[in-house]
């Protein structure tokens, strides 16, 4: 099999909002701000930040599900960002998106079948058949019962309607998919049968994951590289083994710190203070330092760049720990 | 034990629904001490926002039923109050501290004007303190904001709920309860709102609170994390059960009973990652059809003859208790 790659490069997207007082005055939100990433097919490339800091807004601008503001998608060096509506459909099938929320984002007057057979109408030339079987044979891999394809979504618990959105991503066989919290709605137990799940169909594909969480120790579980994100920004990239046991990012150090530990007689202290900022009102200069415990005069002004520090370990801080 | 604030004694509650009837909380005994942080740690649907709303009186009846059972606070058992008596316990003696701040507190006050309501609260109902100046409430609101480490009391007093962010809308919400001097807080899912940097402020904020002002926590959460972070004791619920009762530290280091043991390897924490996760196989059993037996049995990787038979009483293990016949013999 021939190695495929998804890459973002630059990627931006701002929302504008007017302001409540006066129509005229314009906000600029800033919910991605100049990403760039590179997936390779069997690799994870995990996201990890909190809430507001662009990761879902992300993931559905990788997907082109909302266009850009700026920046380059492209699908095995084939750019997508230039595509009419039309081509941009044909490609679809490759790129898929598992959701969040597995009761929302299913429709309830849909039987399980056609939930997972509605993708297969972006792929040509295929018979009633041949789809017919494409569905029941994804909806054994995911682990659901195939005498279950006549249900409709209520009539299945959290984790088996989990398993049909990942069904339906799955059915078109894409080479890339994003998972934007595939596991945050769901109990403990149940979750970690998703995650083996989805480790299971990443080996048997090849596929590439962009795996987006605000759980450090899911993501950490999941992924090859991580990228931590703030406000918009990937504030550090590297090797998920290395980027939480030695961050150089004092958010990263920060997001660590504050995970729970599962160790009572070693609790976690806090690093920081507050809470992050809107992203309408950016922070001038390095967008952390105003919680940053280690912020300098220079943090204020200047807004640091993310640089290659070790082979793959890129951090945006003037200095870094 | 003598320094016992809440005794919940073999408590069952069910409701009657068109569906059947749900067995919410079955034969359920939890207590806590005096200045005592217990977790209470379950999945969806064990029942520990029941037993949570059961503790504050908070049931509707119908369609709510106690079944059997009392709730001793104080030695009191509270289930036969009255709504009059529960009314005056409410706030005073028992605070509840919900998950999300945002549609606890109402929109249209300050958030200063909410701690004082509570702070009047307390004085209309304490007769030592009947005579509180006006001057003396508000130092006494700005008082409670500061003990939540709100730097700003005066100016954050001022401001509506929508004003703040997650974890300043929480912190009053804490300061509320704090405010009444309650001797027991229940916190239903306090950080399951908030993210994990903010999660982390607000639990140390409870943990050193406990030491400040002299009240017990019963912290409800799905979250094994949270628990460890604050709890001295932990209760572990499944189908509306206790099904073990240990102290924080040796839970994490040798849970004993085979639901606590699957949940808390299935985390990812510290997994590498060529190591599957283990999975507790099916899932958590609607309480309309509890199963026969040990509640657990069907899921049980121990499952024995007579899980299937007879339901395990709790028996003792080291510092604590589990409901498992893995375990010695009833106690």
């Amino acid at each position: 099999m021939h190695s495929t790659s998804f890459s973002a490069q630059n990627l931006t997207k701002y929302f504008v909002s007017a302001s409540r007082l006066s129509r005229s005055v314009k906000q600029h939100i800033r919910a991605v701000d100049d990403v760039s990433f590179e997936i390779h097919s069997g690799e994870t490339l995990g996201v990890v930040g909190e809430s507001g800091c662009g990761k879902t807004t992300l993931a559905r601008t990788a997907l082109l599900l909302t266009p850009p503001s700026a920046g380059k998608i492209f699908l095995n060096e084939k750019e997508l960002t230039n595509l009419s509506p039309a081509q941009l459909r044909a490609m679809r099938a490759h790129m898929q998106i598992v959701f969040q929320d597995p009761i929302s984002s299913l429709d309830p007057r849909m039987r399980a079948r056609n939930i997972v057979m509605e993708p297969l109408s972006i792929v040509p030339d295929k018979t009633k058949a041949e789809k017919d079987e494409a569905v029941a044979e994804i909806f054994e891999k995911v682990g659901l019962n195939p005498e279950h394809l006549n249900r409709f979504p209520h009539e299945f618990s959290g984790g088996q309607r989990q398993r049909i959105g990942i069904a339906r991503a799955f059915v078109t066989k894409p080479s890339f998919i994003i998972l934007d919290e595939p596991t945050s709605a769901l109990d403990a137990s149940v979750q970690s049968q998703i995650l083996n799940l989805l480790k299971d169909l990443q080996r048997e594909f090849q596929l590439g994951y962009l795996f987006i969480s605000h759980n450090v120790d899911v993501v950490r579980y999941m992924s090859n590289r991580i990228a931590v994100m703030y406000l918009g920004r990937f504030v550090e990239i590297g090797d998920a083994r290395e980027i939480f046991s030695h961050p150089l990012h004092p958010y990263t150090e920060a997001l660590v710190a504050s995970v729970p530990k599962l160790s009572p007689r070693n609790r976690s202290k806090p690093k920081v203070a507050g809470e992050t900022p809107s992203p309408i009102d950016i922070p001038t200069g390095c967008r952390f330092h105003p919680r940053c415990p280690y912020a300098q005069d220079k943090c204020k002004t200047e807004d640091p760049q993310l640089t290659e520090v070790e082979k793959g370990r890129w951090v945006s801080c003037h200095f870094p720990l | 034990m003598s320094d016992e604030l809440l005794h919940v004694d073999s408590f069952s509650i069910c409701f009657d629904t068109l569906d059947g009837t749900v067995k919410a909380l079955n034969d359920l005994s939890l207590s806590i001490g005096r200045k005592e942080i217990v977790g209470l740690v379950g999945e969806s649907g064990s029942g520990k926002t029941v037993l949570g709303l059961s503790i504050m009186g908070l049931i509707p009846t119908p369609p709510g039923r106690i079944v059997s059972g009392r709730i001793l606070f104080q030695g009191t058992d509270i289930t036969s109050l009255g709504q009059a008596g529960m009314e005056n316990l409410r706030g005073t003696g028992i605070s509840m501290i919900f998950q999300e701040p945002m549609t606890s507190l109402n929109p249209v006050y300050t958030v200063g004007n909410q701690i004082e309501e509570s702070i009047k609260l307390r004085i209309q109902r304490n007769s030592e303190e009947k005579t509180a100046s006006k001057e003396s409430v508000r130092r006494e609101v700005l008082e409670a904001l500061r003990l939540v480490r709100i730097a700003d009391p005066e100016r954050v007093g001022k401001r509506y709920p929508h004003e703040l962010s997650g974890g300043m809308r929480q912190r009053v919400m804490i300061a509320m309860a704090l405010a009444a001097k309650p001797a027991l807080i229940i916190a239903d899912e306090p950080t399951t709102a908030l993210d994990v940097t903010t999660q982390a402020q607000v639990l140390q904020l409870i943990r050193d609170l406990v030491e400040e002002v002299n009240a017990s926590i019963l912290i409800i959460t799905h979250d094994f994390g949270v628990v460890a972070e604050i709890a001295d004791r932990v209760d572990v619920m499944y189908a509306g059960r206790i099904v073990e009762e240990r102290q924080v530290a040796d839970i994490f280091e040798d849970p004993k009973h085979p639901y606590t043991q699957g949940l808390l390897h299935s985390l990812p924490y510290l997994k590498k990652a060529e190591q599957r996760l283990e999975t507790i196989p099916g899932s958590v059993p609607s309480l309309i059809h509890i199963p026969s037996g040990c509640p657990f049995h069907p899921r049980c990787k121990y499952v024995m003859k007579e899980c299937s038979e007879v339901e395990p009483a709790s028996r003792n293990v080291e510092n604590g208790k589990v409901a498992c016949f893995l375990y010695g013999s009833d106690r």
